[in-house]
């Protein structure tokens, strides 16, 4: 193995393997970067901004980013999470989040890194905007009310999948989710099986009949903040 | 020393809220130890009868009066608290935001399948409240000092709450109480 990269995150020092981001190293050593376009076995995308952290007091996102030695970063800060905080409100108020009957509710990442961050209401005017769904695959549903655009359905079609179901389509405040400029879901080859089909980090992309499968209390994000299974894993 | 006085209401909402205040079960007795209810459906009293300590926002603003008692709310209550998601962020009733007010009215009179109305009549008594151009949470209407969200929030978060500020401690309310379902 060839030799470490050492740095730090809030003061704590970090090694960290040639060619890995901060964020890999960090929750190598057990520190957590809250993100939520970043997924395990995707492409880093650097799009939701929430995995900011100041480099040497420059902005970066921590998915991207690749360690370099004696780089000094700041992550669990006041001013850092009032950016990330800043972001997750504003997702909020930008699409219809109605966590109360939402079958991702519990689960969900957007909603968890809110409880995280410690977030009772944004703090910005709520959008409203009028989105659509679309229901017409047997076994999966698209509710753009809900979706964040982190473009994780369109990595794992595309990346891990091989089918590029999903991508992009308009612009600016326009910009949505689209399966083709005009096409519906039921006209792609998307299986419920696919990794993209469970990529969704929020309600957008949901498998139908699953519903509210897990009990209050018991779902992932109930008793416990997100990122603090990476946090306990690395204590033991 | 006269014991703080708490008002609730509920504006937009479903009642919801104050049944999970009810829920707090024998709690209840020491709550009335620690504070005297003013304007409330809990006790029926329909104006204040004067300052209040807390008042408790159950529900959003959809209609003309429910801003009228908010706006009397903020002027008669030292903190106000936004209890649920429809007080925070419109919840349930905020699902008509997104279709024109003119196109609800029609749904609901004239064109909803289960609606019986030969007069063709939209209902337009000066005694009904004017409906707003959408459903505003409490904080788009006047200052809000404290949100609990939830739908209902646990009674035991109102609980906490409640307590931590009639006993003048920082409302730190431990992760397992905020949510919003």
């Amino acid at each position: 193995m060839s030799a470490t990269i050492d740095f730090t995150i809030d003061g704590k020092e970090i090694k960290g393997q040639p060619g890995q981001t901060i964020l890999e190293a960090a929750q190598q050593a057990g520190v957590y970067i809250p993100r939520l376009c970043y997924m395990k076995g995707l492409t880093p995308w650097g799009s939701c901004r929430v995995c900011t952290v100041l480099i040497n007091g420059r902005p970066q996102a921590a998915c991207t980013q690749p360690v370099a030695p004696g780089m000094v970063v700041e992550s669990n800060t006041d001013k850092v999470n009032a950016l990330r905080r800043n972001i997750i409100d504003m997702l909020f108020v930008e699409g219809n989040h109605f966590c109360m009957f939402c079958e991702k509710s519990g689960n969900c990442e957007l909603q968890a890194l809110a409880y995280r961050l410690g977030i009772a209401a944004p703090k910005y005017p709520f959008m409203f905007p009028k989105r659509e769904l679309d229901m017409s695959h047997a076994d999966v549903f698209i509710d753009h009310n809900r979706c964040i655009q982190c473009a994780r359905c369109v990595r794992a079609s595309r990346d891990v999948d091989g089918k590029h179901v999903f991508d992009f389509a308009d612009r600016g405040a326009h910009r949505r989710i689209a399966v083709d400029a005009e096409a519906f879901l039921k006209d792609t080859d998307l299986a419920v099986t696919d990794k993209a089909a469970e990529a969704c980090p929020v309600g957008a992309i949901v498998k139908k009949r699953v519903g509210y499968a897990v009990p209050f209390g018991q779902r992932l994000y109930d008793k416990e903040p997100i990122g603090s299974e990476i946090e306990t894993a690395a204590a033991k | 020393m006269a014991k703080p006085k708490v008002a609730t209401t509920s504006l937009a909402g479903c009642f919801g809220c104050h049944m999970s205040v009810l829920d707090i079960d024998d709690r209840i007795l020491k709550l009335i130890e620690l504070v005297q209810f003013d304007k409330s459906p809990i006790d029926d009293i329909k104006k204040f009868t004067g300052r209040c300590a807390i008042g408790l926002i159950e529900g959003g603003c959809c209609n003309e009066e429910n801003v009228r008692v908010l706006q009397d709310f903020r002027a008669h209550c030292d903190i106000l608290i936004s209890v649920g998601d429809c007080a925070t962020m419109g919840g349930i009733p905020a699902l008509r935001n997104m279709v024109p007010l003119q196109e609800c009215y029609e749904e609901a009179y004239l064109k909803g399948p289960t609606v019986h109305n030969p007069a063709r009549l939209i209902p337009n008594d000066p005694e009904l409240p004017l409906l707003l151009d959408k459903v505003y949470p409490c904080d788009e209407v006047v200052k809000i000092d404290y949100h609990l969200p939830g739908c209902p929030p646990s009674a035991d978060t109102i609980w906490e709450a409640l307590v931590a500020l009639l006993t003048n401690k920082p409302v730190q309310l431990p992760y397992e109480l905020v949510k919003y379902d």
